[in-house]
């Protein structure tokens, strides 16, 4: 199984066989997911010492995350699956940074939507979410999240509001945590979610003022 | 594999194209067409008036798979059988840009295949040989689109193209798009212009040329002043209470935009010494445009080399005409690395794997880019 996800400034990674994580790779740089995924994922399969026709399964995050960067991991994983022939399991990218927390009580886990937001969910342990993961300004669900333990970038971007943030929790995504989860949800019967994006925005309709470059002069 | 491909008719290759609303994916063998298939987001952008950049980019990647698979049906090939996967680097709006390059690496990286970052604009004219057969070098190429209006001489489109002119502020087609606007006639502006053009009087409104005094630039355009002074004089006839004659102002207006892309199209040619032109980019599907090029290209003893309509508008058949150029000259593969660029300069046809990424960038074009909610 390869996991990858980009919903959040991790380009991340993982080779899965169904128990264990056989290679990983992460980097963390939010303006270069196009340039680094598919590096990370030869530099995993030769660790692993695979090619890439030996996978028979596709884990992606599906989001939520910043748009741009979000779609690299999505039309990455889709065209493996359709150029493999193999079959691509979305996961909610909340849910591989809660099962990587591994906390027992109830927590939110939130992330940088930039824009002055975050995309957060509230869990009642590390494998159970309780709410659909949404977009908000931190100021607006303080009174939700005040005290609750917390983990993710979002919560350690504003402490003021996630006052029960988890320094030591993960801060971004990891592969390797998204094909764990991945593999026990597959080996429990679940369904997975379907490769599509979770936006939670509807795109802004602005069109800019010149919007195609002309040529250089 | 140079070999083979030879004596199958040429190189078999992939194209993919995402620069701003079309998601295209083309295959050719060497010069020969065998799939262009486009999925357009046009419609979800006519409402705003021109192209939105995140609603293209969501369309891109809903459209991916089921295009490259159309495409391999409409061909008749396996997707094993390719020789390579070529794939729009730039230029073109960064985060649509993005969706095609992930994919094509993707689909490359999967298949066991050689990448072929290329350039757009090189793509528009590599497109003719899909058409006419092998371009003549060096080629004289006008583009002109929404997005580009350019002079370009290549003596070899896969390494070595040279901007002589090009647009100094808006494109040809975005001139059309805003005069389309003002006249409510809707959006995109080019072909509803052309039509209105047929039942109108080209002379009968004398609007400006731009840049075609004695000392402007020889090959540069201009279409901001002729895009104001159709407004203005659209909204005199209204504040007068008379009818606005919209056949006559498409027709003067688009004479005008006509004139000076022919007239320098050919004064470049016969500047530099070449006898063939090549016109490509959406808006060489204008038939003024055309008849107006076929008319002056005869009398200077120029041949012209227009494609057909289908294929001067954005596609992945004119990426895969030039990836296939590219395995044919030997020219090195891309690296896995390869990332979009939005600026990419139209003096590299590709983006080779030894690519340092040395051309500083364009800061006025990344002006306008960063509305691109880039990484929104
Ligand atoms: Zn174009």
């Amino acid at each position: 199984m390869l996991a990858l996800d980009t919903a959040t400034p991790a380009v991340t990674v993982a080779l899965h066989d169904g128990s264990r994580v056989l290679a990983a790779a992460a980097e963390v740089d939010a303006r270069r997911h196009g340039e680094l995924l598919l590096p990370a994922v030869d530099r995993v399969l030769a660790e692993a010492g695979l090619k890439l026709d030996a996978v028979s399964d596709i884990v992606v995050g599906v989001g939520p995350g910043p748009y741009t960067g979000l779609r690299v991991g999505l039309v990455t994983a889709a065209t493996f699956g359709a150029a493999l022939d193999v079959p691509v399991h979305g996961l909610c990218s909340l849910d591989g940074i809660a099962f990587a927390s591994g906390l027992t009580e109830p927590f939110v886990v939130a992330t940088d939507a930039r824009r002055k937001e975050v995309y957060w969910a509230r869990y009642a342990d590390a494998r159970t979410r309780l709410t659909e993961p949404a977009v908000d300004r931190p100021a607006e669900i303080a009174d939700e999240v005040a005290g609750i333990p917390a983990v993710g970038a979002g919560a350690l971007l504003y402490d003021t509001v996630f006052t029960g943030v988890r320094r030591d929790g993960p801060e971004h995504q990891s592969a390797a945590a998204l094909a764990g989860l991945a593999a026990e949800k597959l080996a429990a019967g679940e369904e997975l979610l379907p490769p599509r994006p979770l936006y939670l925005r509807r795109p802004d309709a602005q069109v800019p003022a010149n919007y195609k470059v002309v040529t250089p002069r | 594999m140079a070999d083979s491909a030879d004596s199958r008719g040429g190189p078999l290759v992939l194209g993919i194209e995402t620069s701003c609303d079309e998601t295209g994916v083309g295959i050719v063998r060497g010069h020969t067409l065998l799939a262009d298939a486009v999925a357009s987001s046009v419609d979800e952008h006519a409402r705003f008036g021109g192209v939105v950049p995140e609603v293209a980019s969501r369309a891109h990647l809903e459209a991916m798979i089921p295009t490259i698979r159309r495409a391999l049906r409409d061909a008749g090939v396996a997707a094993s059988d390719l020789d390579g996967i070529a794939v729009t680097a730039g230029p073109g709006l960064a985060g649509a840009l993005l969706v095609g390059v992930s994919a094509a690496k993707a689909y490359a990286y999967a298949l066991g295949k050689p990448l072929y970052g290329v350039n757009h604009l090189a793509s528009h004219i590599c497109v003719d040989q899909l058409e006419h057969g092998p371009l003549p070098e060096p080629t004289m190429a006008l583009l002109v689109s929404g997005g580009h209006s350019s002079l370009l001489l290549a003596p070899d489109i896969t390494s070595d193209v040279r901007p002589l002119g090009s647009s100094i502020d808006d494109a040809a087609g975005e001139a059309f798009d805003k005069v389309a606007r003002v006249l409510n006639l809707g959006f995109p502006g080019g072909p509803v212009i052309d039509r209105w053009a047929r039942e109108g009087d080209p002379e009968a409104i004398r609007f400006p040329r731009g840049l075609t005094g004695p000392r402007d630039p020889l090959y540069d355009f201009s279409f901001s002043g002729l895009k104001t002074a159709v407004a203005r004089w659209i909204e005199a006839k209204r504040s007068a209470g008379e009818e606005v004659p919209v056949a006559d102002v498409s027709a003067s207006f688009q004479e005008a935009v006509v004139d000076v892309l022919t007239r320098k199209a050919v004064r470049a040619c016969k500047d530099n010494g070449v006898d063939h032109l090549m016109i490509g980019g959406g808006v060489a599907a204008n038939s003024r445009l055309r008849a107006m090029a076929e008319r002056r290209c005869e009398d200077a003893g120029i041949r012209l080399r227009v494609p057909r309509p289908k294929l001067c508008t954005d596609n992945g058949a004119m990426v895969a005409a030039l990836g296939a150029e590219m395995v044919a000259r030997n020219r090195p593969a891309s690296a896995w690395d390869l990332s979009a660029d939005s600026s990419l300069p139209v003096t590299e046809p590709h983006v080779p794997g030894a690519h340092d990424h040395g051309h500083a960038p364009d800061h006025d074009h990344f002006h306008e880019l960063s509305k691109d909610n880039l990484y929104s």
